[in-house]
């Protein structure tokens, strides 16, 4: 009996061991990222405050457009609600933003550095995501400072704060975007181990992804506009995509456009798009790998 | 001056010919540009779905809009094709050394350093902008006077002119700086300023920012005064818009001269 709870302790203890290790090599992934990129914090606050421009040519458009009809808001959207949605996109994309992400993992397959995986005891997708997380915690460390100054100075624009249970909803569905874009855009640049080149699928993805996310304009206002396929409309077939997680959800979330049984439905559809990326993302590094082949040293 | 038309020829020909020799991948280029611009107009109609005009009383309805559009689509085309290729490069020369080789060219630096690679694929998007010129122009309620036509090219040199400058002082920065990355989003960012009317920049805030982006950093006149050229009737603002667009140009190109001479200067050869 004694002999089984010592060898159940020494299971547990391993298992524990190797739980520890693996946050060890995860933290020093992290940390050597974290150094990496402070190297050029002076670029990253001026990269910050300038992605607020076009914002700002947004906002005097939506106003002039304003200005001209009768309507009090457009799409269920008021002036200063559209506003307060650009700004609230900033912060969805501050998250969902991968930049390089895709490109870096095609070329890497290309070049043939990615082989250093196939042979160190170092998960490449959790490397991935640790340099990622570490991008994104330098990003936030600098960024706080321009977005708050931005925010606090478009305060009048946004409604009041929204109820403790929507603004936890609102950082799931920012972390649950972080992740979701982080998958989706290394899927994309797995693809790499299929196609030499990938800078078009990429585009491609952009391109829709842009336009279908909410980047651009709220999907609400594509709700009146048909199919033509059985009453439905273009923001219904938006809705069953993954695209508005990374830009629209969340702000509309904020803004309180999204509440209730719809709320819960649409977290859920999101945390399922989460784990149906990371599955595609997990199969095609397995599947990759097995057909690759490089040469040289 | 024939002797630097038939060099750009020269250069023009040598990018031509490497674009035909990747002619699968000049191809992609060019839906690559129509697709963000597709995107871009897709975004505008919608915006009409909301309205009648963009600001009240300003007289950009949607054709005369798309007309606006149209010669941002042009203007910008030619600078794409024409320029950026070449400052984009600058960066890299300053860290290799390439630019010492320039220097040492029995021809102007200036000339060999923002003309020296065209991009064709970025004329693309200018051809697809004149044929929405003609759509849009032939939909509107006025018919442009001969003279507008006559005007309308003017004003687009003078708006390839004023961007021109800007490039140019911005890759002067690169010479005085070394690393500039953050400087060529911020052009991208302040053309943005130039892809609507200057009517939408109104209020307390507007105003000041319409004032700024026409007399310090004249990117307002770049598309606008060619634009309500063809749009707009000729009224007396507008003759006045016109002297300002020439003046602006005539002194983007003096003082991206001056900029670019004096880090010129200031350069240290990084080769050995």
């Amino acid at each position: 009996m004694r002999a089984d709870a010592a060898g159940e302790r020494g299971a547990a203890g391993r298992f524990f061991d190797r739980v520890a290790g693996g946050l060890r090599v995860w933290w020093t992934m992290l940390a050597i990222s974290i150094e990496e990129r402070l190297v050029y914090r002076g670029d990253f606050v001026i990269g910050t405050l300038m992605r607020f421009l076009p914002i700002v040519t947004q906002v005097f458009l939506w106003t002039a457009v304003f200005n001209a009809t009768s309507r009090p808001d457009i799409a269920g959207y008021s002036r200063n609600d559209i506003v307060a949605y650009y700004l609230l996109t900033m912060v969805t994309r501050a998250f969902s933003s991968m930049p390089g992400l895709s490109g870096g993992i095609a070329r890497g397959i290309r070049d043939g550095s990615v082989k250093k995986y196939l042979v160190q005891p170092v998960d490449y997708v959790a490397a991935l995501l640790a340099a990622r997380v570490a991008h994104k915690l330098v990003y936030y460390l600098v960024a706080t400072l321009p977005f708050a100054g931005v925010f606090y100075v478009c305060r009048d624009y946004f409604p009041p704060a929204p109820p403790v249970g929507t603004i936890a909803a609102y950082l799931l569905s920012l972390v649950l975007s972080f992740l979701l874009g982080f998958f989706m855009e290394a899927t994309l640049g797995m693809l790499g181990f299929w196609f030499l080149e990938v800078s078009s699928i990429i585009f491609a993805y952009m391109l829709v992804q842009y336009l279908l996310s909410g980047h651009m304009f709220p999907i609400d206002m594509l709700a009146g506009i048909p199919t033509g396929i059985g009453g439905t409309t273009v923001a219904d077939v938006v809705r069953w995509l993954p695209f508005e997680y990374t830009a629209y959800f969340p702000a509309a979330v904020w803004l309180g456009k999204i509440r209730g049984a719809d709320l819960a439905r649409d977290l859920a559809l999101e945390a399922a798009w989460v784990v149906v990326m990371a599955v595609a993302c997990r199969i095609a590094w397995w599947r990759g790998t097995r057909r690759y082949s490089a040469f040289g040293g | 001056m024939p002797r630097h038309l038939r060099i750009l020829a020269t250069f023009a020909r040598a990018c031509l010919v490497r674009d035909m020799t990747f002619r699968g991948n000049f191809l992609l280029e060019c839906l690559t540009s129509i697709g963000w611009m597709s995107m871009n107009l897709a975004f505008y109609l919608l915006v009409f779905t909301f309205t009648p005009e963009i600001g009240r009383g300003t007289g950009w309805s949607r054709e005369p809009f798309f007309a606006f559009v149209a010669t941002g689509l042009v203007i910008n085309s030619i600078v794409q094709a024409l320029f950026m290729p070449s400052a984009e490069e600058l960066t890299e020369m300053i860290h290799t050394g390439g630019l010492d080789a320039v220097l040492v060219q029995p021809l102007d630096a200036q000339f060999l350093l923002s003309m020296h690679r065209v991009d064709f694929s970025a004329f693309a998007n200018g051809l697809v902008g004149l044929g929405l010129l003609g759509w849009a122009v032939s939909r509107m309620d006025h018919a442009p006077p001969p003279v507008a036509w006559l005007l309308y090219p003017l004003f687009i040199a003078c708006g390839v002119a004023i961007l021109y400058g800007l490039i140019i002082m911005l890759a002067a920065a690169t010479i005085f700086m070394g690393r500039n990355q953050s400087l060529y989003d911020f052009w991208f960012y302040l053309t943005n300023f130039s892809r609507y009317p200057a009517e939408i920049y109104a209020g307390p805030w507007g105003g000041p920012l319409r004032t700024l982006c026409t007399f310090v950093i004249p990117i307002l006149l770049v598309v606008n005064v060619p634009a309500r050229v063809v749009a707009m009737p000729l009224t007396d603002a507008a003759w006045a818009s016109m002297a300002a667009a020439v003046v602006a140009a005539a002194g983007a190109l003096v003082a991206s001269r001056l900029v670019f001479q004096a880090a010129l200067a200031r350069y240290r050869s990084a080769s050995s």
